[in-house]
């Protein structure tokens, strides 16, 4: 294919991104995400993890080592199996402290530490460098072989050095158009992910047609390709390589599984661009799939290379070389857009991630230390500082990429350069999970393992690979790479474990400990604020980091949280985590805690900060169940005002009854006096006729005024101004008064009245009269509403506990029916007919009202066969009492 | 607070149980992929080598697809559940306040 069509082609395609993530960004800023954030997009996102080294890389791997090729894949869907507890769960706590990079996820949990962020960086920055040269080198080979594969073989020769410069250039122009166009706090770059997700469409499509080809068209279909896989692994030359070696196979599984979750890229797309965890879900299983579906033709483009190619071809390159030389040129071009696309998306994302974490761990933390000016006084734009902080290192991360593919010439193999970056970062995997799982875990622990593993790398597997220094001479049986990434590995973890178990963290970390390892919200910060005017200093920061309208948006929707208008909450310590956090999301962990410091004024967290913690969770835990008791309570209260309530109802309507009763029995006797008084004054009456109406009208008037002293005493009563005359009585002669004087309420009936004489010689300190009215209207009672053919009347009186008089006096009648009980004691409550009874049901109101009076009580007693009152007498009537002595 | 149930009812035990399995995944998909390696390699690294892990891969990509709908499933089925009992338990009191409503309107009409 010529050389200008070629570069034509790429630059058509390179504009077709541009344009993807062009309108994808518009599409984000019109809020229009809901298909940005298809799950889909997600799972094509993580192909990033295919690189140029697995898209040229593996078929190279795989003449070289066979199936160990497979490792880099099956370590990834190891871990994917685990999505749903695993890769769910880091999602959530990262995203629940807007982290920002695979380091500042660290940093935050070792106590928002910006040095061990830094160290982090340091270690990713070195392994991805001749990884990205291996991309920019990939590309360049790519060209290499189309162009000389022109039938003309006038390739111009000095374009291909220009290449891998081109490329960068072009890179890095995309990256800092894409990734650095906005500081948000939630750190996602939709224009990215989704040219990325197209880019994951093509490298497959282009994979997958060569696979098609290559099985079914220069070979016989899937049977015939086993033969030829079964042959070329009888092959000696091969054979050798073939042979899988355990300890390789382990060691490279564990790598790679770690370097899904370790790569700065990975965590990128992973962790970074995703709103949230779910869509784990579908990328649990879709992901290795894809992976399934890279792999899938990676043996057969191995073998039928090796059968159809001349034996000094490139194997990195036979994905290209194998369709071109069956003159499939279309095929060609599509697998090199393939190419293309696996080593330009993961430039792109690797450098968004890189620079993330250089400039928010190198640059801004030394600027803002160069800069320490008094708080408040800051004018400068941080926002464009940080921006220009991360197009700076865009730059230098691409560039060093291109510096590192100039000078290595790009003589190792594309696998072991791949396997170098993968080694590296799998030194932060025993930090990370720790910090994850173990609450122990602590910033010096990180240090010493995270600083044993990177320096064993370095010098291990790192200088090696790039020929200074050698591995001490192992034995024969032993592979050194898997060696190394044992060794470095395992005295990596056993460092961090050791020297975790003998530290002691400080208050911030343990904290942070507590909300990584649980994944709860981050406990509130019992941050101290020097003065309560400093809300105004923290918007103008908040300003100088995510812009003026942003930073109002959100002060005022805490404001307004708070329950107050305007744009300045108060400084409470939940208003400054929040902030805290949202301002990690732009700028890291450790630098905004260390900026809210100086601007809000912190106060370092002591133990007894976490103390008074766990002693808030402790009281949160009382409160629940004080809650729950009271609840009970509510409920019990509720209960019994349901019974009250029930009362008054029955009572509201004896009320209204009686009304028209006593309005009844007001005017039965008005009514008579007034109709005899009319009779009287009619002259010819005989004087025996007269005198019969004057003593009718007597009696009535007698009953009405029965009726209003009852009424009268009632209310005098109840009004606590009875007067008492306090005299010794002695309690026989009062109940022999009492009968005597109820025997006249229905003279007729004769009652056997039980006594027990010798136990009434009680004597009694009270108002003897008053007591005596009161045994004469329950006598009267038991005489009028008795219901029995024989009737008897028992009383007890006995002396009672406290030492005054008990007297209990029971009837054999039918008694009082339970519902009623309650309400015999209220006043205008009758029980049975009006007319029956006679009066106007104030009798046992009154009786009520006067052993109230005097200290006691009067009670129905239920179950005695019969109507049963008990009335209790104190040993004296209450001080309070108005009294007159006698 | 109340402790937590000695026996949870149907969809929230099998919830539990499906959890159980995407803890053991991993472990077992692990133990495939790395014991024949070291058990017989030289049988392992050829054609046949490739038809087990192709396959397996296969095998486990299907497993974490069929287990994620099942615990898609079985969470949306006791988060029904739950709803279902706050519901009811809130429609019992909006009932119970009702009455309770009732009650106390009637009597401050009685009383005078």
């Amino acid at each position: 294919m010529p050389f200008e069509t070629l570069v034509a082609g790429c630059l058509a395609y390179v504009a077709l991104m541009f344009a993807v993530a062009f309108a994808a960004d518009r599409a984000a800023e019109r809020g229009r995400v809901r298909w940005l954030d298809h799950p889909l997009v997600y799972t094509l996102s993580l192909s990033v993890y295919c690189s140029a080294w697995t898209f040229y890389g593996a078929v190279g791997y795989a003449t070289r080592s066979g199936l160990e090729f497979a490792t880099i894949y099956l370590g990834p869907t190891i871990v994917c199996t685990g999505a749903w507890w695993g890769l769910r769960r880091l999602v959530r706590v990262a995203r629940m402290h807007h982290v920002t990079s695979i380091a500042d996820l660290i940093s935050a949990r070792f106590g928002k530490s910006n040095p061990l962020a830094a160290l982090i960086t340091l270690i990713a920055v070195i392994a991805a460098t001749p990884y990205i040269a291996l991309q920019l080198k990939s590309v360049r080979l790519s060209f290499e072989v189309f162009a000389t594969e022109t039938p003309q073989g006038a390739a111009p020769g000095g374009a291909f050095g220009g290449i891998g410069l081109w490329v960068a250039a072009g890179l890095a122009l995309f990256t800092i158009l894409f990734g650095t166009r906005n500081l948000a706090a939630d750190e996602r770059h939709h224009g990215v992910v989704t040219a990325i997700a197209l880019e994951a469409v093509v490298k497959l499509l282009a994979f997958l047609a060569l696979g098609v080809f290559v099985v079914w068209g220069l070979a016989e279909g899937p049977a015939d390709m086993l033969d030829r896989i079964a042959r070329a692994g009888r092959d000696p030359e091969l054979a050798e390589g073939w042979l899988l070696r355990p300890d390789r196979w382990t060691a490279l599984i564990l790598v790679s599984a770690a370097a899904l979750v370790t790569l700065p890229r990975m965590f990128q797309v992973m962790v970074v661009e995703a709103a949230d965890e779910e869509r784990l879900h579908v990328a649990g299983w879709a992901f290795p799939a894809y992976l399934f579906a890279m792999s899938l033709f990676v043996l057969p483009i191995t073998v039928m290379g090796r059968e159809l190619l001349p034996a000094d071809a490139n194997p990195d390159l036979f994905v290209l070389t194998l369709p071109a030389a069956a003159g499939q040129n279309l095929l060609a071009f599509l697998v090199f857009l393939g190419g293309f696309s696996a080593a330009t998306s993961m430039v792109v994302v690797c450098a968004i991630a890189l620079a993330t974490m250089i400039s928010n761990h190198w640059i801004v933390p030394g600027w803002l230390a160069l800069r320490r000016r008094p708080a408040g006084e800051e004018t400068e734009d941080l926002r464009g500082l940080v921006l220009n902080a991360r197009r700076l290192a865009i730059i230098a991360v691409v560039g060093a990429g291109w510096v590192y593919h100039e000078a290595s010439g790009g003589g190792a193999a594309l696998a072991s350069m791949g396997l170098v970056a993968f080694t590296g970062m799998a030194q932060v995997l025993p930090t990370m999970l720790g910090g994850l799982l173990w609450r122990g875990a602590n910033r010096r622990g990180a240090y010493a393992g995270f600083g044993t593993g990177f320096a064993l790398w370095l010098a291990l597997i790192f200088l090696p690979s790039i020929g200074i220094g050698a591995l001490p001479p192992l034995p024969e049986r032993v592979d050194p790479l898997a060696f190394s990434i044992f060794l470095s590995l395992s005295l990596n973890t056993l460092v961090f474990i050791g020297v975790s178990i003998f530290g002691f963290p400080d208050p911030v970390e343990r904290l942070q400990g507590l909300s990584f390892v649980s994944a709860v919200e981050p406990i509130r910060h019992s941050r101290m604020t020097r003065g309560e005017d400093r809300a105004e200093p923290l918007l103008a920061m908040a300003r100088r980091v995510w812009g003026a309208d942003p930073a109002l948006r959100f002060f005022q929707a805490e404001a307004a949280q708070q329950g107050k208008s305007g744009y300045l909450p108060d400084l409470t310590p939940n208003f400054l985590t929040r902030l805290e956090r949202r301002l990690a999301g732009s700028i890291g962990a450790a630098t905004a805690h260390a900026m809210i410091d100086r601007v809000a004024g912190g106060v370092a967290l002591t133990v007894s900060d976490l103390l008074q913690v766990a002693d808030e969770a402790q009281r949160a835990k009382e409160e629940a169940q004080r809650l729950e008791s009271a609840t009970t309570e509510l409920a019990r209260t509720a209960t019994q005002l349901r019974e009250a309530n029930d009362k008054l109802t029955a009572l509201s309507v004896q009320k209204d009854a009686f009304l028209g009763q006593i309005s009844h029995e007001l005017r039965t006797p008005m009514t008579s006096v007034r109709a005899f008084s009319e009779i009287l004054m009619t002259p010819d009456l005989s004087d025996e006729e007269r005198a019969r109406f004057a003593k009718i009208i007597h009696d009535e008037a007698g009953r009405l005024t029965r009726l209003l002293d009852d009424l009268l005493d009632l209310s005098v009563l109840e009004s606590g101004r009875a007067q008492l005359t306090v005299t010794a009585a002695n309690l026989h002669d009062l109940i022999g008064r009492a009968l005597s004087a109820a025997s006249a309420t229905r003279p007729e009936r004769s009652f056997t009245v039980e006594r027990d004489m010798p136990s009434e010689h009680l004597p009694v300190i009270t108002d003897a009269d008053r007591l005596l009215q009161v045994l004469i209207n329950v006598i009267s009672n038991s005489r009028k509403y008795c219901d029995s053919d024989r009737p008897v009347l028992r009383i007890r009186a006995r002396r009672s506990e406290q030492g005054g008089a008990q007297i209990d006096i029971i009837d054999n009648g039918s008694g009082i029916d339970a519902s009623r009980q309650s309400l015999i004691f209220e006043k205008f409550a009758r029980l049975n007919d009006p007319a029956r009874a006679g009066g106007a049901g104030l009798g046992l109101a009154i009786c009520r009202e006067i052993m109230a009076v005097l200290g006691g009580d009067i009670t129905y007693l239920p179950g005695q066969g019969g109507a049963a009152f008990r009335i209790e007498l104190p040993r004296r009537p209450p001080a309070g009492a108005a009294q007159t002595h006698s | 607070m109340p402790d937590r149930p000695l026996f949870l009812e149907r969809a929230s035990f099998r919830r539990r149980r499906l959890g159980d399995a995407a803890r053991v995944l991993p472990v077992v998909s692990a133990l495939l992929v790395l014991l024949p390696v070291w058990w017989m390699p030289r049988l392992i690294s050829f054609a046949a080598g490739a038809a087990w892990f192709f396959g397996l891969w296969a095998a486990l990509i299907l497993a974490v697809w069929a287990l994620h709908r099942a615990l898609l499933r079985a969470e949306a089925v006791t988060l029904r559940a739950e709803a279902a009992v706050v519901e009811a338990a809130r429609e019992r009191a909006a009932a119970q306040a009702a009455e309770t409503g009732d009650t106390a309107a009637r009597d401050s009409h009685g009383a005078f």
